[in-house]
């Protein structure tokens, strides 16, 4: 980020949330970058931005789309790196139908399910199966021509009326990024959950590496998109993830019925007959993580004993789960650095879920809301609960804070640093890596004589690390093991160098094969700490990046198709044609002797086939998606859709809200009806929730420290002083917000950091909320009225987030009601407002006959398509990488071998999975058949690991920002950023913090 | 620079009692050491304040109440609070002023820069214009700042002698000139002429080898003295730790937490404990913008006045130092601010002043007062004989 010449931060509060890594947006405006900050509100990143641009809450695609169209208009795009690096000359099938056509639907939109079939979406291809191009982008089916007429009527004016941006603001904006982008400068996009945390968040970054792919700023230094994690290392979280449909390395979670066989499996992370970049050797990086799981009970012979894999056949996300919960069909949840609480999403349905289990376990510092909501909690007040009437079993374990134990971090830029224990942790807390590897050993203790095949799975673990004097786990061991390690042969046990070494044939083992190489040589390569005076600013020898030690993904776009730099000024990493290798300051990430003007014959066959200039390598293509044939269930084109429980009138299409958002239908979980609907007018003004720099998210690593809670000790609302008079508050007094969910009382800030917007001739308020405080804990020194329990739950149909940055609500002065008159009061906004479980969750807004277009386009679409993704990915299965071209895909009768991996009618799979997105869910053991599932059932042993497996792996939503399944590959970052924040406990998985509401 | 900028200081400061006031050290082995916190980089994040009461075992402060003040809810600088960030939300009007008023103090200095030419010249007296506490003093007789050891005036950079010409300049001033928000995070002054110091009766505080003024609790008997020497209220006496004002709201209560040092004065020690041990202080360690800057004094106040030549030349006219000029009221401090409006808007005092500066004077005339009345008494006597 240092060395961008503009910086946009919009979806983020930079600043105030990521102030360690903010140092980088100082650096840079010190080295006479501008920075430009997008956002609701002012705010500490806009106090020292040289702009502001207030824009209304979920508006960002319009804003985007119009700088994008604008670019296209005006040719401002870099030709030279559009042409070369992206797909903008592929030929789209000729049934897709875009949403100019459909008045706000894609072709393939099938309304019993609210998915998409994205068959028609795919690549045009020659008759050898090879993607067909247009070089001189004319032809109305190219990619290029597709994205002009897409965002042909994204317009300052409809900036102007939709964002409330003026067109000053908008000439600056466009200005700014277009001088600063090209050859001799660049331009970085940052953003945080003001991106993620809406019904279409994925789509919001996908506009912005649409804009950055044009402008040519991915893989260089200074530009990219920086995806801001919330904690300390949510990234880690990820790349070996607390996520439901994720395994370590960005490797898909199986599922039943779709994933029966390994080669289906493999098929879907990828194939060499499917990819020309890194994912054809999926099968190596699967078999070395069972390899890895499983040691010797993995074998060529059992497939690896990829059956010991649970399947997932549905969505397991928090909000699924909590749902589940509420039908009692959970009994047992543990809750590891999370605070559902306070910190996720309609908080009083998460409180009443917790009050369906049998039994819980919370693991934090100390006895969070979540921990107490039985004695204490929010309803215990109003009378929805009585402690002597709840039945869940609580457990309260203690949790070593992130100076107590050794580890890693892994923060925004990727970078793996390593910590060490600074003291023992007090009394029973123990670390995360000791706790489950004493209840590992435990539960396998009880299971040792079991002769169940269901047992194996947990008995063949590998779970042998070795332990300290105390009896601690030594973590540096995990690491080996996740680095990976030669299996048998002469080099049995020596740590795996780089992830080439994997073999698919068990000779090797590995947990993430993404980190392979940070154990290379038995060296703890995350824990260097080499001074900055003593390398380059690249910084290579500080902590260890994945993957390879790589610091900027994609870096091979940093040089001109010629291998030569695009400038002498933004000179990264080239060609030495004397050397015939990529060379630069940073590891190159590209095959290193691969010449620029290598081209292959073929267009797959893994990394050995990639032409010189396709920079592109985790891409099926090697190409920049400016279209994405596949990746993102909700379209391949980023369009404005408005939020759910918007009050304004969507200005581009019938089409209203986002017609794949994942609703949650029910009558706690209600919602405001949305423009022009009768009853909206009860709740006018938008909150928007976000976090202080002196709090922690849920507060628990906060709000029971002194020193923390005098900086910001009581929840406030910020509003401005147009709203206060509008409405009647006092400055420092107090208001009650009331939405369709709940209503809290906060003290009023009245400032002129709040801009009402004239939003198509009407002022739309803008209401700022953090979201630290909650009522009840033990012990902490401040509370208050929890934001989130104003949320409602509608979610991002790719990544399963919540909407939490536009909420429907109304205001009034005063202090809120206390007891069951609460409860009277929500519900008599609610009468006024006529809502009932139906209220603002109609999923389409356009005429029958539009979604019938739309739905026969995919039914006459020839099958070269994706038939099995749109509906999966709905029931947790990543999305397919490849775009729909490749020698399986094209065959006329569908019967494609490896690939599909079913015969099914994709009709019909694609209702089973809509269903089995609410119906009921259980963790199917591998192969087990309808009997043993009825067995299971039968027994109602829910507390055994299938419970446990709930629990445990739930709890963080997908991340929009997971560079692996972004089909951009939008990944370009910036050395030397750093995620934790001062003033505060850095997070790990042991601290609290609700992964739902930050990522 | 060091000992011999001290020397200087004194040679040519108004204090000129030709010696080293205030305990300060002849022969020190150590630079004087300073902060220059730059407020047009501060985020507001507070690290500061609580790496400070980390360090410090500080307690905290007040009843967990919002101070109704923007996002500052510590008030002031304090016996527990030795470093406290300010918010000031201003509108277009007070930004408009205060650029113009940063303006007229550095064209005040303006006819008189030019590109340096050779050593003996100098730099010219940017200081006196820059350095907020001096205003209102004449340009006349301004010294030039002996500290002031880097070209700044780069040939081109600040040339106009006419005070509206910025030819060949971008002084288009950042656009966010409609509102601003201001963070500024204030800290002890560690004065060259300290008031805590001069009046303290029992020597608790002193000045050490790296010129910075230090309470030893356990010498310091509770006077309160200190408190009223100070001329920026920086110093206080700590009670029991926990201010507990009153409040109405029964869910609202300091934190019980172990008070050292209670009813001693307490300040910031610019981590006394730390520098012995070659470290920085806490609150410009944990800075993640660098707006706090720790270092030898004269590099601080170097790269105070380039940090403002900078911001002038990019049409921020509001920027101004304050505490780095020699002659104000305390000798110039020890924590140099680089700040974007009026002090009085920070809360500092726009000329502060030692009150042990007026001593000789004070002295002289009660000395002659003194004279006056043994010759009135000397008369009297005459007079008495003579009846």
């Amino acid at each position: 980020m240092a060395n961008a010449d503009c910086i946009i931060i919009q979806g983020s509060n930079m600043a105030e949330c990521h102030p360690v890594g903010f140092q980088w947006v100082t650096e840079a405006k010190a080295r006479g970058a501008r920075v430009i900050h997008v956002d609701p509100r002012f705010t500490r990143t806009t106090a020292i931005a040289d702009k502001h641009v207030p824009i209304r809450a979920g508006s960002d695609i319009v804003l985007l789309g119009a700088l994008i169209n604008r670019v296209l208009t005006e040719g401002k795009h870099f030709e030279e790196y559009v042409r070369a690096y992206t797909n903008a000359a592929n030929l789209i099938s000729t049934d897709y139908q875009d949403t100019e056509d459909l008045d706000g639907l894609f072709s393939g939109y099938d309304p019993d399910t609210n998915s998409y079939d994205n068959s028609t979406w795919s690549y045009q291809t020659d008759e050898h199966g090879a993607p067909a191009t247009d070089p001189s982008l004319e032809d109305p089916r190219t990619v290029f021509q597709i994205l002009k007429h897409h965002y042909s009527r994204y317009t300052p004016e409809v900036v102007a009326e939709n964002c409330g941006i003026e067109p000053a603001d908008f000439d600056y904006l466009f200005e700014s990024v277009t001088e600063n982008s090209g050859r001799e400068r660049t331009t970085c996009f940052a953003y945080a959950v003001g991106w993620t945390q809406h019904s279409l968040g994925a789509q919001f970054i996908r506009t912005a590496s649409i804009l950055q792919l044009l402008l040519g700023n991915m893989g260089r230094p200074g530009g990219g998109i920086m995806a801001l994690r919330g904690h300390a290392t949510i990234q880690g979280s990820t790349d070996i993830p607390t996520l439901f449909n994720l395994l370590p390395g960005y490797l898909p979670m199986p599922s039943a019925g779709v994933h029966d066989s390994f080669d289906d499996y493999v098929a879907a992370v990828g194939t060499p007959e499917t990819h020309k970049g890194f994912w054809a050797n999926g099968r190596n990086y699967a078999v070395n993580l069972l390899k890895a799981w499983w040691g010797d009970a993995a074998t060529e012979e059992n497939d690896f004993a990829f059956d010991y894999l649970p399947r997932i056949n549905g969505a397991h996300g928090t909000y699924q789960s909590t749902e589940r919960m509420l039908a009692d069909g959970v009994d047992g949840y543990f809750l590891l650095g999370q605070n559902p609480a306070v910190g996720s999403a309609n908080g009083r349905m998460q409180r009443m879920a917790m009050s369906h289990l049998k039994w819980m376990v919370v693991r934090d510092f100390s006895l969070i809301e979540s921990a107490t909501w039985w004695k204490d909690g929010p309803e215990t007040q109003t009378g929805e609960l009585k402690t002597e009437d709840i039945d869940t079993e609580m457990f309260f374990m203690p949790a070593a804070n992130h100076t107590e134990k050794a580890g890693t971090f892994t923060q925004t830029q990727r970078l793996v640093q390593w910590r060490h224990k600074a003291v023992n942790p007090p009394g029973d807390a123990q670390s995360e890596l000791d706790f489950f590897f004493h209840l590992g050993k435990r539960i396998r203790e009880k299971l040792q004589d079991s002769t169940d095949p269901r047992d194996r799975p947990i008995l063949d673990l590998t779970w042998d690390y070795p332990v300290d004097e105390e009896g601690e786990v030594d973590p540096e061991s995990v690491l080996a093991e996740i680095n990976g390690y030669h299996v048998g042969g002469e080099k049995d046990g020596q740590p795996l160098a780089t992830f080439n070494e994997m073999t698919a044939d068990g000779t090797t083992a590995g947990g993430c094969w993404i980190y392979a190489g940070i154990y290379a040589g038995g060296v703890n390569m995350a824990a260097r700490r080499k001074p900055r005076e003593e390398q380059d600013e690249t910084a290579l020898e500080w902590a260890w990046a994945w993957p390879l030690n790589r610091r900027i993904l994609y870096n091979r776009a940093s040089a001109a198709p010629d291998g030569k730099p695009w400038s002498e000024r933004k000179k990264y990493v080239w060609f030495d044609e004397d050397r015939q290798r990529w060379v630069g300051s940073d590891v190159p990430d590209f095959p290193i002797d691969r010449a620029p003007s290598a081209r292959s014959e073929q267009f797959y066959g893994g990394p050995s086939h990639l032409d010189g200039d396709d920079p592109f390598i985790m891409q099926a293509d090697g190409k920049g998606w400016l279209f994405a044939p596949s990746g993102m269930v909700d379209g391949p084109l980023p369009t404005h859709y408005e939020p759910q429980e918007s009050t304004v009138a969507n200005p581009l299409y019938e089409q209203q809200n986002s017609p794949t958002r994942l609703t949650m239908k029910r009558e706690d979980n209600l919602s405001a009806p949305g423009a022009g609907y009768p009853g909206s007018e009860v709740y006018p003004y938008v909150f928007t929730t976000y976090r202080l720099t002196e709090h922690h998210t849920a507060g628990g690593m906060s709000r029971w420290l002194p020193y923390l809670s005098e900086l910001q000790p009581e929840m406030f609302c910020e509003v401005s002083p147009e709203l206060a008079a509008e409405v009647g508050l006092e400055p420092y007094g107090w208001a009650t917000l009331v939405s369709p969910r709940s209503a809290i009382e906060a003290r009023v800030l009245v400032t002129k950091r709040m801009t009402p917007l004239n939003i198509g001739g009407k002022t739309v308020h803008q209401i700022g909320l953090p979201y630290h405080w909650g009522v009840g804990g033990t012990g902490a020194v401040v509370e208050g009225d929890s934001a989130n329990d104003l949320l409602g739950v509608t979610m991002d149909p790719n990544v399963f987030i919540q909407n939490s940055k536009y909420v429907a609500g109304a205001v009034v002065p005063g202090r809120r009601p206390r007891g069951p008159e609460l409860v009277d009061f929500v519900e008599k906004y609610q009468a006024s407002a006529g809502l009932s479980p139906e209220s603002g969750n109609a999923h389409v807004t356009v005429s029958e006959e539009i979604v019938a277009e739309s739905a026969d386009a995919d039914r006459s679409a020839h099958s070269g398509g994706h038939r099995d993704r749109g509906g999966d990915s709905a029931v947790g299965v990543s999305p397919s990488r490849t775009y729909g071209g490749g020698p399986g895909r094209r065959d006329e009768d569908g019967d494609v071998g490896t690939e599909s991996g079913s015969d099914q009618d994709p009709d019909v799979r694609l209702r089973d999975s809509a269903e089995d997105r609410r119906g009921p869910v259980d963790i199917r053991p591998a192969g087990a058949t309808d009997e043993d599932l009825t067995a299971k059932r039968a027994s109602d042993d829910g507390s055994s690991i299938s419970a446990a497996d709930d629990g445990t792996l739930d709890g963080a939503d997908g991340s929009p920002d997971g560079s692996a399944d972004d089909p951009t590959g939008a990944d370009g970052e910036d050395p030397g950023s750093d995620g934790e924040e001062p003033g505060s406990d850095s997070e790990d998985p042991g601290d609290d913090g609700s992964q739902g509401k930050e990522e | 620079m060091s000992a011999q900028t001290l020397g200087t200081d004194a040679a040519q400061n108004p204090f000129d009692d030709g010696a080293l006031a205030d305990g300060h050290w002849h022969d020190a082995k150590h630079n004087r050491k300073g902060f220059f916190t730059d407020t047009s980089i501060c985020i507001g994040c507070k690290a500061c304040e609580v790496a400070c009461k980390e360090w410090n075992h500080n307690p905290q402060d007040g009843t967990f109440e919002l101070l109704g003040s923007s996002y500052d809810n510590t008030g002031s600088l304090g016996a527990n609070t030795w470093r406290h960030v300010a918010f000031i939300e201003q509108d277009s009007e007070r930004i408009e002023q205060a650029r113009e008023s940063g303006r007229k103090l550095v064209n005040l200095g303006m006819p008189t820069v030019r590109p340096r030419t050779d050593e003996t010249s100098g730099a010219q007296p940017l200081d006196g214009a820059l350095g907020a506490a001096a205003e209102g003093r004449t340009s006349a007789g301004l010294p030039t700042t002996p500290e002031l050891g880097v070209d700044l005036l780069a040939p081109g950079a600040l040339e106009p002698t006419d005070p509206d010409d910025f030819t060949g300049v971008d002084t288009t001033p950042p656009d966010t000139a409609d509102f601003r928000w201001l963070m500024s995070s204030d800290v002890c002054k560690h004065c060259t002429h300290a008031g805590c110091l001069d009046v303290c009766p029992t020597g608790a505080l002193f000045r050490t080898e790296f010129d910075t003024v230090v309470v030893q609790n356990d010498v310091c008997n509770g006077c309160g003295t200190c408190v009223a020497g100070c001329p920026f209220g920086v110093i206080e006496r700590r009670d029991d730790g926990t201010i507990n004002t009153p409040t109405d709201r029964d869910d609202r209560k300091a934190a019980d937490m172990d008070v050292p040092d209670k009813g001693t004065a307490n300040k910031c020690t610019l981590c006394y404990d730390r520098l012995v041990d070659g470290q920085e202080p806490a609150c410009a360690q944990t800075c993640p913008t660098q707006s706090i800057k720790f270092g030898d004094r004269a590099d601080m106040v170097d790269q105070a006045h380039e940090r403002v030549a900078e911001l002038h030349k990019k049409g921020l006219t509001e920027a101004r130092l304050y505490g780095a000029n020699p002659n104000d009221g305390v000798g110039g401090t020890g924590s140099v601010f680089l700040i974007l409006d009026e002090p009085e808007v920070y809360g500092l005092p726009p000329d502060p002043r030692v009150p042990t500066k007026d001593l000789p004077k004070m002295y002289a005339n009660a000395g002659i007062a003194a004279l006056g009345m043994i010759a009135a008494a000397g008369l009297s006597f005459l007079g008495s004989r003579r009846s």
